[in-house]
């Protein structure tokens, strides 16, 4: 286990690039808990009024400035609202203008708080050429994710999970000889998906876990097809909608290139509620390990 | 009530200095003369891709190109004029029309997408989506305290976005100049059915000083400067465009004719001989610029 936390790791990042010149812009960022703990107090932080069509279009032309702006988007919903500036400038400025505007947007997502506070909406972002979008969920990996940024030129979309918040520890793939499934995971499904693993073995089941960190440009490196070959059944589970969405997107990359059957397990095609047993959450251990006995019983491999 | 002397300064021509009074003409008449060739061009064939033109409502960024020099310019989807009258290359511009690897974005962007990073110009391309500009013009301000002119139309006055993007600038004193260039027009739908309130009260109520003014190029010279120091402030300026929202038709009679009451106002300032040759030299260049052998040339037609 490390010494700092996801959150902890944020702040001082934040800290360091506040420190040194750069720009952070939200809205209530000052507000109860400093985003939950991820925002230090320092200067060059600008509170937004709640607009945020235009909040996003200021950070933008921050970045067009120079400012390496960071814009914190406390609910990933909101990045519906804060979507136009961001998709129709930041993004398109390279292809037609040979420009840019280096936005880092940290992209909040949590679950269990309605309709509009628990979406995780990164796969929009995978959509729009223009976007790198990664969703680190491990102190390393977000400062990987932050090195690159500030090494690249182009507007990023850092799909965060309040589930990572408090996490310590690095992540790792599980990899075993003769598995009988791999499981590619995406933001805070990756908790799940060792939990899952675990519950496999128990009933017989070897399972590999892959951790996918960048969704975009993603890359189908010998780290993410060797598995598959191995186990030659895929299973690629993310928190936001299945349709359409990231976990569909990376199951039909794999296995145009692999060949073997990867099956996506997102959010059901419904809103998400509020309240018990409407709220559509994201995929937990169970329904895992439910999603993978299935395919594992399609292609005649019954485990009780 | 659009009238063409709205909060117009009297003798105008008369009163700004008569370098600065020419120097103004010149600009107007390098974007009429530009855009005479282009729609020739169109007409022609030789470009095929939409154009904004900006004829008709030219007067407004001869006269604050004149006025505010050097500011970091956000124009909306009709700049041409403005990116001439700041001292961007013709031919830089006709390429980008006719989609040229030599045009301002390599021919990618178009007509409503023009920037400027050279010879002192600094103008960021718009992407055509109306208003859009204007946060990203105030984002700028704020983060580079830099001179910033944001530039846009009537209909992305209705934008809840600049609405919010005034009053950021507003409450923040950033140094933003906003120009709308009203022509009342959003395609064919007058300001009056789309809403009852105008932009520069809301600006005004925001806390910024605000103008409503017709396209005067000496009352605009002289008001820009005197607000550029109190910036944030708004101009909205009544003006008329002579052809249509998109390409090159045309709707009619304008309500005024801006280029034909500049060229009588130099009359009674007694300035039109050194007026008439400003316009020839200028159509001449333009005249180069779209010369029909070269543009077989580069169009390969």
């Amino acid at each position: 286990m490390g010494t700092r936390t996801v959150a902890e790791t944020i702040r001082e990042i934040t800290r360091a690039h506040l420190e040194g010149g750069g720009m952070l812009l939200g809205e209530s960022i000052s507000a109860v808990g400093w985003v939950n703990n991820t925002v230090p107090d320092a200067g060059n932080i600008m509170e937004l009024p709640m607009t945020d069509v235009a909040g996003a279009g200021i950070a933008v032309g921050s970045a067009l400035a120079g400012r390496r702006p960071i814009f914190v988007v406390r609910f990933q919903d909101f990045l519906i609202l804060n979507g136009s500036p961001l998709i129709f400038y930041a993004a398109k400025l390279k292809g037609l203008h040979e420009k840019s505007a280096p936005v880092f947007v940290r992209a909040i997502a949590a679950e269990g708080l309605g309709p509009v506070h628990s979406g995780v909406l990164h796969s929009l972002f995978m959509h729009f050429p223009g976007f790198k979008v990664a969703s680190p969920m491990t102190p390393r990996e977000y400062e990987d994710v932050w090195r690159v940024y500030m090494e690249s030129d182009d507007p990023f979309i850092c799909s965060e999970h309040r589930a990572s918040y408090s996490n310590k520890d690095e992540l790792t793939d599980e990899i075993m000889a003769g598995a009988d499934i791999t499981i590619y995971a995406i933001s805070a499904t990756r908790f799940e998906a060792k939990k899952a693993a675990r519950l496999l073995k128990n009933d017989g089941v070897r399972c590999n876990v892959v951790n996918i960190v960048w969704l975009k440009p993603f890359t189908l490196t010998k780290r993410i097809t060797e598995p598959l070959k191995e186990s030659r059944i895929g299973l690629v589970v993310d928190p936001g909608h299945e349709i359409a969405g990231a976990s569909e997107s990376i199951a039909y990359s794999m296995m145009i290139n692999t060949g073997y059957p990867v099956k996506a397990l997102g959010l059901e095609d419904r809103t998400k509620c509020l309240c018990p047993p409407l709220q559509n959450r994201a995929p937990d251990a169970g329904r895992i390990v439910e999603a993978a006995k299935e395919l594992l019983a399609g292609a005649g491999r019954v485990f009780t | 009530m659009r009238v063409p002397d709205l909060a117009v300064i009297e003798n105008g021509a008369a009163i700004v200095p008569e370098d600065i009074a020419l120097e103004i003409y010149r600009r107007i008449c390098r974007t009429r003369t530009f855009e005479e060739g282009l729609i020739k061009a169109v007409k022609d064939g030789f470009v095929t891709s939409p154009v904004y033109l900006s004829s008709g409502q030219e007067s407004i960024a001869a006269a604050l190109s004149v006025a505010v020099p050097g500011p970091v310019i956000f124009a909306q989807h009709r700049c041409h004029g403005v990116y001439l009258s700041y001292g961007g290359d013709p031919v830089k511009l006709r390429d980008e029309l006719m989609g040229l690897p030599t045009g301002t974005s390599g021919g990618r962007a178009g007509s409503n997408c023009i920037q400027c990073h050279e010879n002192g110009v600094v103008m960021h391309g718009h992407h055509g989506l109306i208003g859009e500009n204007v946060p990203i013009a105030v984002g700028y301000a704020l983060a580079s305290k830099k001179s910033t002119l944001a530039i846009f139309g009537d209909g992305a006055a209705e934008e809840d976005y600049v609405l919010s993007s005034l009053g950021f600038a507003a409450t923040h004193r950033l140094p933003v100049l906003f120009v709308c260039e009203d022509n009342n027009l959003s395609i064919l739908t007058a300001v009056e059915t789309r809403r009852s309130w105008k932009v520069s009260k809301v600006a005004a109520a925001f806390g910024m000083e605000a103008v409503d003014l017709s396209d005067d190029p000496w009352t605009i010279f002289l008001k820009a400067k005197e607000l550029v120091k109190k910036t944030p402030a708004l101009m909205n300026i009544h003006t008329c465009r002579a052809n249509w929202h998109v390409g090159i038709g045309t709707d009619g009679p304008v309500e005024w004719d801006r280029f034909l009451d500049v060229r009588n106002a130099l009359k009674g300032a007694g300035l039109w001989d050194k007026a008439q040759k400003i316009e020839e030299a200028e159509r001449f260049c333009m005249e180069k610029v779209w010369e029909q052998g070269q543009l077989r040339r580069l169009s390969g037609k």
